[in-house]
């Protein structure tokens, strides 16, 4: 019974964890793309940037899940995405908005001599955000980025709101067999995994223990 | 040979003047040393010429090109261009934390391709030499003293030759007994022919490197000359009263 339960277990976490990792890897950098609109000197991007960024951190996950997924069929009458993309969606979005204003509170905390003394030196935009800024981003947003990645693992379990079978939803199937440790089994997997991320949070902070700034 | 002819130089911000109309020029070799008040606009005056900021109006030309006439508008190529023609040093030194001395030095040449890595490297660690600093190539910027970070800020800069290399108050951030260390390396740069801009509230220094004392006051160049005039013979009531604030010899 435990091997059977274990098994459909993993069955359900491997979803949450293909979520987990193609969310942070559309996110991470849309979330840079994002972060360049709200600090954008034209104007209009600034603020239609800041807006989307308003809704999306101001409304749930959940909702943005079934809008995605339900909406653009309704609306528009267009065929909907497979389960699984809707979900990739909403999540890199979602995430995207939250990295985004991490990022933005990471630049902007650096101070204005960095990119000062990379200017006089004669270096363009780019070089002095990729060879003088970033690493120092990096650096200062490890600890809130960390924070929001962990979440991110325990969020995966809202795309069972559109039906995709991850792992509390194959947990909760066993209630009808009678059966509730299961749900709580799947606790585990959850704290396996962000227990594996910390470590790797940690070592990554060691890492860029070399410098202080 | 003039290397630097500042002309009719103007700033505002938000309306309110901070440099108002400032013209010199240096020759080949001549140190210059800005001297002032708080809020007199030196600091925007070095800024306008490492193009930080753009003057509103006046010209700037360095070996009798212009390189800035106010309201053409420079393309950004020009702009990096012309930055290259100078060298600021912070006065809070703003090394790259996340680089040793030396990388700190490489990076700005690496990046703009001014020769062979092998080149680079040897120039790199020459300077370190000059400033004293040879053994301590490999060291990050927190590791090292505020004099030993501002030589190394100074052998950065010296990295893409700069026409004129400007310095805002270099030792304004450090603890007395550091500043010694700076400035000898500064005097030793003028004994290099380096032409120079330098702003400084140490008035013994200035008036021992500098061909030439600016003294400012309220956006303008109240007086300006050899410091034996300047300094000991000051012309203007203003150029008085400042120097007896900072020097109690008057
Ligand atoms: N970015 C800015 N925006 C608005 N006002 C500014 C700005 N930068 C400088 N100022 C003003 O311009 C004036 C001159 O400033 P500046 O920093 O050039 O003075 P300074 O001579 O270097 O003074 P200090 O000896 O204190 O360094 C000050 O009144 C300052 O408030
Ligand atoms: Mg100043």
């Amino acid at each position: 019974m435990f091997l059977t339960v274990t098994n459909e277990l993993f069955r359900g976490f491997w979803e949450n964890i293909q979520i987990f990792f193609l969310t942070l890897l559309f996110s991470l950098p849309l979330g840079l793309i994002v972060c360049f609109g709200s600090m954008s000197r034209f104007k209009p991007l600034k603020y239609l940037t800041r807006a989307f960024v308003w809704v999306i951190r101001g409304t749930p996950l959940m909702l943005q899940l079934i809008v995605i997924f339900y909406g653009p069929g309704l609306m528009f009458g267009l065929p909907s995405m497979d389960r699984f993309t809707a979900v990739i969606v909403a999540f890199a979005i979602n995430y995207a908005c939250y990295f985004s204003e991490i990022y933005r509170g990471g630049i902007e905390s650096i101070p204005k001599g960095q990119f000062e003394a990379g200017q006089v030196l004669g270096m363009n935009k780019r070089q002095i955000f990729f060879k003088v800024v970033l690493l120092q981003v990096v650096k200062r947003i490890m600890a809130p980025m960390s924070n929001e990645v962990i979440t991110l693992v325990k969020d995966t379990s809202l795309s069972r709101i559109i039906a995709v079978y991850e792992v509390i939803y194959m947990g909760q199937n066993f209630i009808k067999k009678g059966l509730i440790w299961p749900l709580f089994y799947t606790g585990a997997f959850f704290l396996v995994f962000s227990g594996l991320l910390t470590v790797l949070f940690s070592r990554l902070e060691k890492k860029l223990d070399y410098f202080r700034g | 040979m003039t290397v630097l002819q500042v002309e009719g130089i103007k700033k505002s911000y938000n309306g309110t003047p901070v440099l108002k109309d400032i013209s010199f020029s240096l020759e080949k070799g001549q140190v210059a040393a800005i001297i002032g008040s708080s809020g007199s606009g030196k600091t925007t005056l070095l800024r306008c010429l490492n193009f930080l900021e753009t003057p509103d109006a006046g010209m700037i030309s360095v070996n009798g090109k212009p390189i800035f006439t106010a309201g053409q508008a420079l393309t950004e190529a020009q702009l990096l261009q012309n930055r290259l023609h100078f060298g600021l040093v912070f006065q809070n030194f703003n090394l790259f934390p996340q680089y040793t001395a030396l990388e700190n030095i490489l990076l700005a040449p690496k990046l703009l391709k001014k020769g062979s890595e092998k080149n680079l490297k040897e120039q790199a660690l020459m300077l370190l030499d000059q400033v004293g600093l040879k053994n301590k190539a490999d060291f990050y910027p927190y590791q090292l003293s505020g004099g030993q970070q501002q030589r190394v800020a100074i052998a950065r800069a010296l990295a893409l030759s700069p026409e004129v290399l400007c310095f805002d108050e270099p030792t304004s951030a450090l603890d007395p007994e550091l500043t010694g260390e700076v400035l000898r390396v500064i005097r030793e740069l003028k004994s290099h022919d380096r032409t120079m801009v330098i702003v400084t509230h140490e008035i013994e220094f200035a008036k021992n490197v500098a061909d030439v004392i600016i003294y400012m006051a309220e956006g303008v160049i109240e007086e300006m000359g050899a410091p034996e005039c300047v300094i000991d013979h000051p012309q203007s009531e203003r150029t008085r009263t400042f120097l007896r604030g900072v020097y109690d010899t008057y």
